[in-house]
């Protein structure tokens, strides 16, 4: 995976993206006790196979966009479409 | 067979040919009462201090594959415990002052060298930092000292001190203590060892599944059948979670690749480790002459064992310019380990939330330097069923309470 597929500038080298983590819903912080926040904030479920994941163009279109990528291979199962732009 | 002067000579007469396997390949018991998942350092030497400090009598390492398969023969070896807050300093120096008798304990030569370590400073935020942790390590009784470019120059002559250099050096720090031990040496003695000790290494023998009854573990099932056990260790470095998982909980961790390589064999030429971490590179000169060189980690995670080249393309950079005498030199080969790591780059030991199942995880990219200290201490944390002193601050509740071990600064490879 040299190459992360932009939904809006297309297929860029891996050193213009940064990585942003699995994607994590973010809870509701006011009634959320301790263990639901630290749980958020740190707590992966860091699977081995497909997973959804944030990265940033940061060195280009500076947007975010989700793809799917399978952590065992490396190998991007999705290229993100431009609806996905969050 | 007792290592010694006599044994070499016996059987470098006999050609080498009566050397003794250095461990059993026994088949699994129906049951134990301590199993080790993972058979890397950290699981071999924990199974080494349960059987000779804690007494247990039926202890079992289980490996997927093979003893120095794993990550233990992918690191760049380097042992040094000049860390800052003084939860991580207390932990890795005791590991340091294990190291310096190992060989002698084992009776197997890891050949560790304490041939200096320097962390390189580039910027006057680096210098101030350094200054710190050089502070920080004098209260805490570990050798540290701060060179300044002249001293530097002396000390290591191959470093670029010129203003110009692209990542102008402005001094380091140096733990003459730290150094390199051999990484295959370590956990084959420690094999050797726990075997000795009456210890089962079931290699070839993969965990797959962790059953548990009313909350309780009670053993594991593997490729090689189910075993029992009262108590259960997960010591599996870039694999934690996924045994987590199987446990039925999740971990604050997160498997990156990290990538090493090696050049070709040269007369000896650097007697020390230099690490930056400014710039992601750290190098020592092996025994056999080649350069052991490390990186970065690669930004995303994953499990396959490789990374980017991006990675080595900016750690080969970053490396000439440190050292432009290197710029002919001819790299042989390259790989990835897989590294667990921790949001505050500090290790997870103690307690799990299932009763009966220990970890000791998340080592990120500096684990080989605690592999006895490591192992000792947990070793009596699973014998006790209660944290060893040295491993409080790092029990999983930190990511609930916020009381983080914050180990950026000293980890040597960000991230």
């Amino acid at each position: 995976m040299e190459r992360i597929p932009c939904p809006h500038c297309g297929p860029r080298p891996l050193a213009e993206f940064s990585y942003g983590g699995e994607v994590v819903p973010r809870p509701d912080p006011e009634p959320a006790d301790d263990a639901t926040w630290g749980a958020y904030l740190y707590v992966r479920s860091n699977p081995k196979g497909p997973q959804s994941e944030r990265w940033v163009h940061i060195h280009g279109c500076r947007r975010w966009f989700t793809l799917t990528r399978d952590t065992a291979t490396h190998r991007i199962l999705d290229t993100p479409l431009r609806k996905e732009e969050a | 067979m007792r290592h010694s002067f006599f044994s070499l000579i016996r059987n470098a007469l006999g050609h080498h040919r009566e050397w003794p396997p250095l461990w059993r390949d026994p088949d699994p018991k129906a049951a134990y009462d301590v199993i080790i998942i993972g058979g890397g350092g950290h699981g071999l030497a924990t199974a080494y201090y349960l059987a000779k400090e804690q007494g247990l009598g039926r202890i079992a390492v289980v490996e997927k594959g093979w003893i120095g398969g794993g990550n233990s023969a992918r690191n760049t070896t380097i042992v040094r415990s000049n860390y800052l807050w003084d939860a991580s300093a207390h932990l890795y120096e005791h590991s340091l002052r294990i190291w310096e008798g190992l060989s002698r304990e084992l009776n197997f030569n890891v050949m560790f060298s304490q041939r200096g370590v320097l962390n390189l400073a580039h910027s006057l935020h680096d210098v101030r930092d350094a200054h710190r942790r050089i502070r920080a390590n004098d209260l805490n009784g570990i050798d540290a000292e701060w060179l300044d470019p002249t001293k530097l120059a002396s000390y290591c002559p191959l470093l670029d001190i010129s203003p110009e250099a692209r990542y102008p050096i402005l001094g380091a720090t140096l733990q003459r203590r730290g150094g390199t031990a051999r990484h295959d040496a370590v956990v084959w003695g420690f094999a050797r060892a726990a075997d000795r000790l009456g210890v089962d290494i079931l290699q070839h023998c993969e965990v797959t599944g962790i059953p548990r009854e009313g909350g309780k573990v009670t053993g594991v099932e593997t490729t090689r059948g189910v075993i029992k056990a009262p108590k259960v260790a997960i010591v599996a470095a870039g694999h934690a979670g996924t045994l987590a998982a199987m446990a039925g909980f999740r971990l604050p961790l997160v498997s990156h690749p990290l990538q090493a390589l090696v050049s070709e064999p040269m007369k000896p030429l650097l007697d020390c480790v230099v690490m930056s971490n400014a710039v992601h590179v750290y190098v020592s000169q092996s025994d056999k002459g080649e350069l052991v060189i490390g990186a970065g980690i690669d930004p995303y995670a994953g499990y396959a064992q490789k990374g980017s080249f991006s990675i080595i393309t900016e750690q080969m950079g970053a490396l000439v310019s440190l050292f432009p005498r290197f710029s002919r030199l001819r790299m042989m080969r390259s790989w990835g380990g897989i590294v667990d790591t921790a949001p505050d780059a500090s290790p997870i030991i103690g307690k799990s939330p299932v009763e009966g199942l220990y970890l000791n995880c998340g080592w990120g990219t500096g684990g080989f330097k605690a592999t006895p200290g490591s192992g000792q201490v947990f070793a009596q944390t699973i014998a006790r069923d209660a944290p060893h002193p040295l491993v409080v601050p790092f029990t999983l509740d930190r990511f609930t309470t916020g009381a983080l071990v914050d180990e950026h600064g000293a980890a040597g490879v960000a991230h």
